[in-house]
Order: C-alpha cells, then structure tokens, then sequence
C-alpha cells in the first residue's frame, strides 16, 4: 500500500542525486565570474569561467587533436590493464608458483611513484610507448588486486558441488570464478579507468618536459610555460571530462551486466 | 557389525575414521549400511561428524582411516551417481534457476539438457520460475532449486545435509511432505543428516543415532509407520512414541563414554 509513495520518494533521491552536484558547480561559477570581474582579476592570474569556455570553442581545433591523443593512450593503457590484471590474476589462480615469483614485483611496480619512472621510461622507450607503459603501470594493479580477491571469495559449498560433477579446472574457472570475481573486477576496473588517465598525463608531462609530445597534458604544461592560463584551464577541464565520462562508462557497464544478480546493483522495490 | 560389504547396499561406510588437520576427531571407527530404496537419517548434536560421514560418502572428503564400499556401482561411475544437498540453497547468483538446475549436466557435456531440466523443475514445482534469477526466490523455493539440481542427474543416492534447518517451520513440513512423495515415486535412496528428532522421525525408515565428537554409530531406530506419511502422522500417538524413542536414544547417546583408544 505504500509502494506508489515510496517509489515517487525515491525518484525524488535520484533526481536530487543529479540537480545537487549541478546546482553547486553553477553557484561555483558564477562565484568564480563574480569575483574575478569585480576584482579585476588579470586573466594570468585567474581567468573568468567565462573566458575559460571562449577559449575552449577558439582553440578547439587544436585542443580537439590533443584531446583524441590523450584519449588513445588513455584507452590503450586502459584495456592493456585489463588484459594484463585480469590475465596475471588468473594465471596466478591457476599456479601458486607464478604468484609467489610475479607478486612482489607486481607490488613493486604499483608502489613506485609513476612520476619517477615516466622520465626513465622515456629514455628507454619510443615515447608513444612511454607513455602507454605508464598508464599501464598505474592502472593494472587494481584490477589484479581485485580480480585475486573476486576468484579467492567463491563459495566453498558450490566449488564443492563442481567438485562433486567432476568438473575440469577450466569448467571451475570459467563457469563459477570468473563469474564470482566479476563484481570485484569491475570495482578494479573502475578505479583502473581513472588511473589509466593520470598514467597517461604523468607521462605526457615528462615527455613534455623533455620536448615532445601532443596530448592535453602537454597542452598544460606548454600553455604553463607561455602563461596562456585560459587555455591551461581550458585543457584541465577536457581532463575532468574525460575522467567522468570513463567513469560514468565502466558504471553503466557494470551495471548492466549485475543488475540481475548482484546485490551492488538490484535496485531496491524489485 | 559385519566387517565384509554385504552385496545388497548401496553403499557402505567401513569403520571410517576422520581426523582434521588440526587434530580434531571428527570420526571414530563408523559403520554404516545404506540400503537401495531406504530413508535413512543420521540424528546427532551439532559437531558429531554427521555431516563429515556424508561428505566422505560423497568422495569431498577422504576418510583418514577405513574404507568407502560401492558395493552395486562401478566404481568409475560412482561417483556421478550421487545427488547431494547442501545446507544452504548454494545456487550460483548470476544465473537463472534453469541454469542453476542444469549446471550438473553442463559439467558433464550431457546434450539435450533442456527437457531434462523441465522435468527436474516440475518435480518440485518450479515450472514457472525457470528464467528466474535465484535473489528473486524465498528460501523454500531456493531449497527446491537445490532439490532439483539434485535430481536432474537421475542419480539413485541422494545426500542430504540438513536441507531444511535454515527455513520457517511451515516451509519445512511443506518440504518435508513433497521429499517423502519424490522419494516414494522416484525410489531413490536417501541418507539424511539433521539434529531434529522431529524431522528425522518424519521421514525416515530408518535414523543412525551418532554419539557426540568423535562420532560412532550408539544406536538405529526403524519407523515402521507406513508411507504415504501426512499431517495424520504427524498428530499421533505412534509419531509420539517413536519421538520419545529416538529423544531418549539421543540422550544416552551423550552420556556415552567414547570408546576407548588405544
């Protein structure tokens, strides 16, 4: 009898969940106009939201082009920890010795600082390569951590029962762990997405620094050095874009392949 | 106890014994004749290794000591020709109750699952909830799923681990009174493990009464009420008596002294 209300309360939750977050930025911005133009603010200093978005359409041309580079490699890095996580998960699954040889340096690799080792990286390797190296770097471990995790949580009753069919390892690998690990994977991923991008924008700085490259981090940097400060803003905020939306993607994603099942993903009155 | 595997079990438990790694004696030289066609029940408190004998029957774990005879099946096939059902529902979430039912025959790349999975369903009255995903069940109808990925192999032994003790006392005469028919129509063999006198005076023909950890046989009790057994049963005097009976057995057997070790 209460259904009806409590649907109309939640669909209030959700839309409050939206306009919040919104309605903020925009009292954010317009704080932001205000004070640099009552305050006359040079735009070196601080440049108006208002000046940041002119600049955004002007130069769009050429923040477009660094925008797709940064994108691929973000993209790139992304799907290689994918591939690289979920893959040294499993086949430390499948043999304890490989995890006790690869863990550490695994460990090793995700505690070193990636600002630190983008300028080694880049002597070593092509610099598209660097960069991709990078991004992979930061954002594999999640998703290994998490994939270890999700295939050691399956429950003991139903390895049991595969147990009891006679099951081959590859049958208990892909019919009960790999489908158990899927909610901890997409938590890895989720997080993986983000760091691929601050993989990526760590190394574009370096490379920068060393006097190449075409990304939006580079674009910061470059725009840093010729005290264009509109444009700084310009390409940081195309960054955040880019973050949201890889986050917003991974989310509906997941969402879309628990919502049966799941209980991160059921949605409540069902 | 006879030592030699009498040829008309349909399995047998040889003075099996179990200790843990830890050092703990789950079982203490157990004997246990399953008859083809019997309801038999092992009634103890919680910790006597019941559900231990039965994991041992099903081959998921080794006896440290004694042996596990087949005496009718080869023993190649034998270990396929088993249902088993664990306490809890153990349904994998992600997918629905038709591919939970089928699961045991996918394992085995059996073709042309799909009637078999139907018929597994309407014995428990599933039919209608086939592309149903497990979350969306109540714990009787999950426990039925369970019940019906049992069957669905056609296996003749059926282990059962205290199915019912997680649900509502309604749900469990329910479940109690559809195991007794699928039972009598299907005539399979079932080993039952529970700590309910109750429960176990209900269906079986015959209840194993176990002594406390290390678990050994103290005594076995036949029901000889007649089946079909219903709520007639359950209100009267000889369901009583026989309650006392085993209540009584199950008391003595804590008192008893574990049998001494050499």
């Amino acid at each position: 009898m209460s259904e009806e209300p409590i649907r109309a309360q939640d669909r209030a939750e959700d839309v409050l969940r939206l306009a919040l977050p919104i309605v903020l930025l925009g009292l954010g911005v317009v704080a932001w106009e205000l004070v640099v133009r009552l305050k006359g603010i040079p735009p070196y200093v601080l440049p108006a939201p208002s000046l940041v978005f002119a600049t955004l359409v002007s130069d769009w041309s050429l923040l477009s082009e660094s925008l797709a580079v940064t994108l691929v490699t973000t993209l790139e890095g992304f799907v290689l920890a994918l591939i690289g996580g979920v893959g040294l998960a499993l086949l430390f699954n499948l043999s304890r010795l490989v995890e006790y040889s690869l863990y550490p340096y695994a460990v090793v690799l995700q505690v070193t600082p990636v600002v630190a080792i983008a300028p080694l990286l880049l002597i070593y390797l092509p610099q598209q390569a660097a960069v991709l190296a990078c991004a992979w770097i930061v954002a594999f471990f999640p998703v290994l951590a998490n994939t270890t995790l999700g295939l050691n949580s399956v429950d003991h009753n139903l390895v049991d029962l595969f147990r009891l069919y006679g099951a081959s390892r590859t049958q208990v690998l892909w019919r009960l762990k790999l489908p158990s690990a899927l909610p901890y994977i997409f938590g890895g991923l989720k997080i993986a997405g983000g760091l691929s991008l601050i993989g990526a924008v760590v190394a574009e700085i370096a490379a920068g620094a060393a006097g190449a490259g075409s990304g939006l981090a580079y674009r910061i940097s470059e725009s840093g050095y010729r005290l264009n400060i509109p444009r700084m803003f310009a390409a940081l905020v195309l960054l955040s874009v880019v973050g949201i939306l890889i986050y917003f993607a991974l989310s509906l994603l997941s969402h879309l392949l628990l919502r049966r099942w799941h209980e991160s993903a059921v949605s409540r009155e069902a | 106890m006879s030592t030699t595997a009498a040829t008309d079990c349909a399995v047998s438990l040889r003075a099996v014994g179990k200790r843990y790694a830890n050092g703990v004696v789950a079982l203490d030289r157990l004997d246990l004749d399953v008859r083809p066609g019997e309801f038999v029940s092992l009634l103890g408190p919680s910790g006597c290794g019941k559900s231990t004998a039965l994991r041992i029957i099903a081959g998921l774990s080794e006896p440290t000591s004694g042996a596990v005879v087949w005496p009718r099946a080869d023993a190649s096939r034998s270990e396929r020709e088993i249902g088993f059902v664990f306490q809890e529902p153990t349904l994998m979430p992600w997918t629905t109750v038709a591919g939970n039912v089928r699961l045991p025959l996918d394992l085995q790349r059996i073709e042309a699952a799909a009637p078999r999975v139907m018929a597994a369903l309407a014995r428990v009255g599933l039919t209608d909830f086939a592309d149903v995903y497990p979350r969306e069940l109540s714990g009787g109808m999950k426990m039925r799923v369970s019940i019906a990925r049992a069957l669905v192999t056609e296996s003749m032994l059926l282990l059962m681990d205290e199915p019912f003790a997680a649900l509502d006392e309604i749900t469990r005469f329910k479940l109690n009174d559809d195991l007794l028919s699928l039972w009598q129509s299907l005539r399979k063999t079932v080993v039952f493990v529970t700590h309910s006198v109750f429960e176990s005076v209900y269906l079986s023909s015959r209840i194993v009464v176990m002594t406390p950890r290390p678990g050994r046989v103290f005594t076995e009790l036949r029901i000889d009420a007649p089946y079909p057994r219903d709520q007639r049963f359950r209100t009267s005097a000889e369901y009583g008596a026989f309650c006392r009976q085993a209540s009584e057995a199950l008391a003595a057997a804590a008192e008893a002294k574990p049998a001494a070790r050499p």
